[in-house]
């Protein structure tokens, strides 16, 4: 039954400013799988920032994983819950994961398991490409991914 | 000695701004200031690059406004490659890229209305902070959350279209664009399933006119006076006067309507523009060479367009437009607020301009790039949502970028988000020794008036909330406020 489960990856960022751009990346290197893999399950998006269209967006998945690069102080990555949350920033024209998450409940009435995966960066110029250790916590964080997106009962289950 | 506020937003990577209020010994507001910390390491970073790549490369610059960067630096190097000025692309070139570019402004304003205006104007300046906000206004009137997510949507969906893909877009090339839109893709947006249409976005963006008249018949008071000031404004406009959002001459009038900017070629806009550096901020304040740095500086923006433009060439959009200049008996319009009313129009001209596109059938042609002789220096100019947009660059003989300039929105309208946060801080800070949540949201809807992209003034990334700082008479902090 969890082959059905409807799961959206969701990868953030600005591939454009270094390790900005490890959500992104994250998307590539999980869709060249989970095509291999023949997980059609799984579907992918990819985007500069969030906003409020991805409501319409996640409102019909059954589990969703926001991925975006992290400068948080967390060693490698992080995969956590997303607890709904309407606070908006003043001027910026994106939204973060937990309001995305909100405004789908308010708008469509639906309530994806949602999840942001945090990747911790440490550069962010004008530049292509991330850095060696940025590339080693995107695979550690694709290693501890994959086992659950094959089987994402427990992704589901999590309480 | 006077008091200080300080208004500050906090960035995810790098750059930032705030805001000071100095007040004096009565409390009083005596000074204001927006301050924003602008990096101007991306014209360093493209020295040295090949021209060929700068439409792409500059997506990195913001990832708000990505197409208007893609498209302005397009537009310089149609100039580099000799494919004219903006009117030697072929029908295909040119139309693709002006969709791309309406299918950005759409997307762009209807975000602004439904999710950074609408809460401010459902639930006024005084509202609870907890529910002005978008999910306010979900709770209230699920309807217009419902149509900003599905505009928004719309909008982006024409990017994805027409730039190729959602991020680094590479549509719009040296000389043209490298696709064209298809039949299925064309259809997707005449015939999708409702409301997913063009139709409807027309219809929705007449509704979003309409709710700002209605509004605005209630709170006259307000929307008038908020912010209010006298300014000149500046946008290109078609040579023949129509407001045109991707390509024109560059036309400046002053607060009474006079013409202090001729139509004139924005290949030589170094003639007439230029940037004065203040010592308090790292944001260029633009000017007018002829009139000076202290009266040459303008707005642009939504509200510069509807007071340049003698008209709008869709039949809606003109007909909004006609009500919008006959509220100020045809002379500028000068009111903040208004921004909103004349962005509506232009979500609601870009809607029409969508449709007009997608019906035209030189889309499905397979004439996509246009070659001349190369020249070592181009200018393109784009009326992205904030405003004018400039992008300068010239190369060399080994085809590199030798040097690049770009004036983006956010900076041209430096002073008049300075002089709307003065009008506003006067209006509710005088005498005033704590920040409430009124003062805090008033301030932020003076500058959001004016839809700054501090990523893009910053080149930065990252979110800004912002922080207001209570200084008494000594430069004490008495006071702390962040949104």
């Amino acid at each position: 039954m969890y082959s059905k489960t409807k799961i959206l990856i969701y990868g953030y960022g600005n591939p454009g400013r270094q390790d900005d751009g490890l959500g992104n990346y994250f998307v590539d290197q999980a869709r060249a799988w989970a095509e291999k893999q023949g997980l059609d399950n799984i579907l992918f998006d990819s985007n500069y920032q969030l906003n409020i269209e991805d409501a319409a967006e996640i409102s019909d998945k059954d589990i969703v994983i926001f991925v975006d690069a992290s400068i948080e102080d967390l060693k490698t990555y992080k995969l956590e819950e997303i607890t709904p949350d309407d606070k908006v920033e003043f001027s910026m024209h994106s939204v973060s994961a937990s309001y995305v998450v909100h405004l789908c409940n308010d708008i469509y009435g639906k309530s994806p398991k949602a999840y942001l995966l945090h990747i911790k960066g440490y550069a962010w110029e004008f530049m292509e490409g991330i850095t060696d250790k940025a590339l080693q916590n995107l695979e550690g964080a694709f290693n501890y991914m994959k086992p659950l997106l094959s089987d994402p009962q427990k992704l589901l289950n999590n309480k | 000695m006077g008091q200080k506020i300080t208004i500050e937003p906090v960035t995810r990577v790098e750059g930032h701004g705030k805001v000071t209020i100095h007040l004096d010994d009565k409390g009083n507001v005596n000074q204001t200031r927006l301050h924003i910390v602008e990096f101007r390491g991306f014209e360093r970073f493209v020295q040295g690059r090949p021209y060929w790549e700068a439409p792409v490369l500059v997506q990195r610059l913001c990832g708000i406004c990505p197409v208007s960067h893609h498209l302005a630096a397009a537009k310089a190097l149609d100039v580099i490659v000799g494919a004219g000025t903006g009117e030697g692309l072929t029908p295909t070139g040119e139309k693709m890229r002006r969709l791309m570019h309406y299918g950005q402004m759409f997307q762009s304003h209807a975000l602004h209305f439904f999710h950074l205006a609408s809460p401010d104007l459902l639930f006024g300046v005084d509202g609870d902070p907890l529910t002005r906000n978008v999910i306010g206004v979900a709770l209230k009137h699920k309807d217009l959350a419902v149509q900003g997510v599905m505009m928004r949507k719309f909008g982006q969906e024409i990017i994805r279209a027409t730039a190729g893909k959602k991020i680094h877009g590479t549509g719009a090339i040296p000389g043209g664009i490298n696709k064209n839109l298809s039949i299925e893709e064309r259809d997707f947006f005449i015939k999708g399933e409702d409301p997913f249409n063009i139709e409807k976005m027309i219809s929705w963006a007449q509704d979003a006119v309409d709710f700002f008249k209605g509004y605005h018949k209630q709170n006259q008071a307000f929307i008038d006076g908020f912010a209010e000031f006298p300014s000149s404004h500046l946008s290109l406009v078609r040579k023949d006067g129509a407001m045109d959002l991707y390509h024109g001459v560059l036309r400046a009038v002053d607060a009474d309507g006079k013409k202090i900017l001729n139509d004139v070629d924005y290949q030589d806009y170094m003639e007439y523009i230029n940037e004065e550096v203040r010592n308090w901020s790292y944001m260029k304040f633009p000017y007018l060479m002829h009139l000076g740095k202290e009266e040459g500086w303008y707005r642009v923006g939504p509200l510069a367009r509807c007071n340049t433009a003698d008209f709008i060439p869709t039949p809606l959009a003109q007909k909004e437009f006609e009500i919008f200049k006959d509220y100020t008996k045809g002379k500028p319009n000068n009111m903040s607020m208004h921004m909103h009313w004349a962005r509506l129009i232009e979500t609601l001209h870009s809607a029409e301009m969508i449709r007009e596109l997608l019906n035209d059938p030189d889309l499905q042609k397979n004439d996509l790039v246009t070659k001349g002789t190369k020249v070592k220096k181009g200018v393109g100019l784009i009326e992205a949502p904030r405003g004018t947009l400039f992008h300068h660059y010239e190369i060399n003989d080994k085809d590199q970028i030798e040097m690049a300039n770009l004036i983006v929105s956010t900076t041209n309208n430096n002073e008049p988000m300075n002089r709307a946060v003065n009008s506003v801080a006067k209006e509710y800070m005088n005498g005033q020794k704590e920040i409430t949540e009124g003062m805090m949201n008033a301030v932020e809807v003076a500058i959001r008036a004016y839809d700054p992209c501090l990523s893009c003034a910053t080149h930065a990334l990252g979110q800004m909330p912002l922080e207001i700082a209570l200084f008494d008479a000594s430069n004490n902090l008495i006071d702390k406020k962040r949104s």
